[in-house]
């Protein structure tokens, strides 16, 4: 068993040159060999480096913080050191987008390009969940490529849509307007007469006199005689042959039935006005843009003053 | 050996010797994380907006936790660039304190759902819930169209709040007494809200997951999710972010 270890003390392995630890067991015995150099001073540097880590960065904790550090270092500073840095080198176009009217930057087109980047960057992030990728949208999500606008498609229109969205409850310049649900007011028979009208309207179906009738009492407030639908409050023109729900019998009865309440969220709260105005700019450039009404562009205070009355 | 303050043949032979080391080298790294946590309470930021869940959206957590949602998506934008510039406003620790558990993680399959609320419409929640490849083709999510056929059953919702409120979630003895009462309400735009609206600021009253006749598991996560990250007005909350830890003191 274990010897006393005063008696190894002196006591060498010989092929080692390494002292014996006292511990046998059954002949074989421990030997005292030290850490290896490379690992040790390792270990050193570390304790070094820790020692240097606590007088630079926060490391102690205190009652109510830890120690500051004297680089005074935190995960906020330097998001916003980061955040200023990157600011400073998109200054100039977001000066210059701050500065302007939304519906006088279709006339600066150096100014208009670089929105219209930005808006595609910032577009990928916010809005390509519904409106798709390409923006051709699906089923209730509006295609921004085509030329059929709900409500407007300058690019003023479209940065109030943006600013304020379609049917936010708890906002009141949102865009609001509410379509019946015609279920218990028109019985099945003439809901299916007003479906084969407005299915005629672009060509689908034989006109139907009943149906047009119908149309004409109940529909065309909104939509108009024409079916051509109203902007002011949303309507989609109902004689083209773009459809945002879906124009078979089955999807038109549906809507006509229930009504739809498509639902845009606003983004003046969750983006900043010049990310806002580069999605504008984006979407008005991708390809159904139009032009702003002549007196507006001569006076961009009118659309503001629009708004104030709750509609542009 | 450059420094040798005890030779370690003599720890290693006296059992008490090597326990008083082993204690004392626990006992720092111990001491270090253990400690502050008895100061927390004065550590986590006040923010002006935080309010603890309504039933309904307590209710559409505990299915959000019962579905492994956290197993994808985190509730923690970090302060970076990157997760700043796509998800909004970094995450404030007052932001969670009402979670039970909460919902924290870096490990992210699916996206920061911290800021979620108010980004997409109702209809895209429910379309996205039953069918995510409906909206988002390139999603791998899986679908959970059942949530819109299953009733919310909750059992009694006054016990779930009060046990909340023991944890230190401060509720009221009219918010727990109400609970059921409130949880139906939220999802009834017809119902009698007033309560409700006083009890819980900027909470949103209405049916959620597009069937006005039933109450379903869909109304409740819809809701939860609709509310995420929208308490706090962060353009004045700014002012409290203080770029560094003096807003602890």
């Amino acid at each position: 068993m274990a010897k006393n270890p005063a008696d190894n003390k002196q006591r060498i392995d010989q092929p080692t040159g390494t002292a014996f630890v006292g511990h046998e067991w059954d002949g074989i015995e421990e030997l005292n060999t030290p850490l290896p150099r490379w690992w040790l001073w390792t270990f050193y540097l570390t304790i070094v480096w820790s020692l240097v880590y606590v007088v630079l960065y926060p490391a102690w904790p205190l009652v109510n913080s830890a120690t500051e550090g004297v680089l005074k270092w935190t995960s906020r500073g330097q998001l916003a050191a980061e955040m200023k840095a990157a600011e400073s080198d998109r200054a100039p176009l977001v000066n210059a987008l701050a500065a302007i009217p939304v519906e006088q930057l279709v006339s600066d087109q150096k100014l208009y390009q670089g929105a219209v980047a930005g808006g595609s960057a910032a577009f990928k992030v916010h809005c390509v969940q519904c409106h798709g990728s390409g923006a051709i949208g699906s089923k209730g999500y509006p295609n921004l490529n085509d030329d059929d606008w709900l409500w407007g498609g300058d690019i003023g229109a479209i940065h109030y849509t943006l600013t304020h969205g379609i049917r936010n409850p708890d906002h009141p310049e949102t865009r609001q307007s509410q379509m019946p649900a015609f279920d218990g007011i028109l019985t099945p028979a003439e809901i299916s007469s007003v479906v084969a009208h407005v299915q005629s309207l672009s060509g689908k179906a034989k006109p139907n006199a009943k149906g047009a009738e119908i149309f004409a009492n109940n529909c065309a407030s909104c939509h108009g005689t024409d079916g051509k639908g109203l902007r002011e409050f949303g309507a989609p023109n109902l004689a083209d042959n773009i459809w945002l729900y879906g124009s078979d019998k089955a999807t038109l009865t549906q809507t006509i039935k229930q009504s739809r309440q498509g639902v845009m969220p606003r983004w003046n709260d969750k983006l900043d006005s010049v990310t806002i105005k580069m999605l504008a700019a984006y979407v008005h450039s991708l390809g159904g843009g139009e032009a702003t009404p002549a007196a507006e562009a001569l006076a961009p205070a009118t659309m503001e003053a629009k708004a104030a009355n709750g509609q542009p | 050996m450059a420094f040798r303050i005890i030779e370690h043949g003599k720890l290693e032979r006296n059992v008490a010797l090597l326990g008083l080391f082993a204690l004392v080298t626990v006992a720092i790294g111990g001491l270090v994380q253990i400690t502050p946590l008895f100061w927390i309470d004065s550590t986590i930021e006040k923010v002006e907006g935080m309010r603890p869940y309504t039933p309904l959206e307590q209710a559409g957590r505990n299915i959000y936790v019962r579905e492994g949602c956290y197993v994808c998506h985190s509730q923690m934008v970090r302060p970076f660039r990157d997760e700043v510039e796509r998800y909004g406003p970094y995450s404030l620790a007052a932001e969670s304190m009402y979670d039970h558990p909460f919902q924290w993680g870096s490990k992210r399959t699916g996206p920061d759902l911290a800021r979620v609320g108010g980004r997409y419409s109702d209809e895209w929640h429910r379309e996205h819930l039953k069918d995510p490849r409906a909206v988002v083709p390139e999603s791998i999510m899986p679908p959970y169209a059942f949530l819109a056929d299953r009733d919310l059953d909750v059992g009694d919702m006054s016990k779930q709040l009060a046990a909340l409120s023991n944890v230190g979630v401060p509720y009221s003895k009219e918010a727990i007494t109400e609970a059921n009462a409130d949880l139906v309400a939220q999802a009834d735009p017809n119902a009698d809200s007033a309560g409700l609206k006083k009890r819980y600021a900027k909470v949103q009253v209405r049916d959620f997951d597009g069937n006005p006749t039933r109450l379903t598991e869909m109304d409740a996560l819809v809701a939860y999710l609709q509310m995420l990250g929208t308490l706090v007005d962060h353009k004045k909350a700014a002012a409290q972010q203080v770029p560094n830890a003096e807003v602890a003191k």
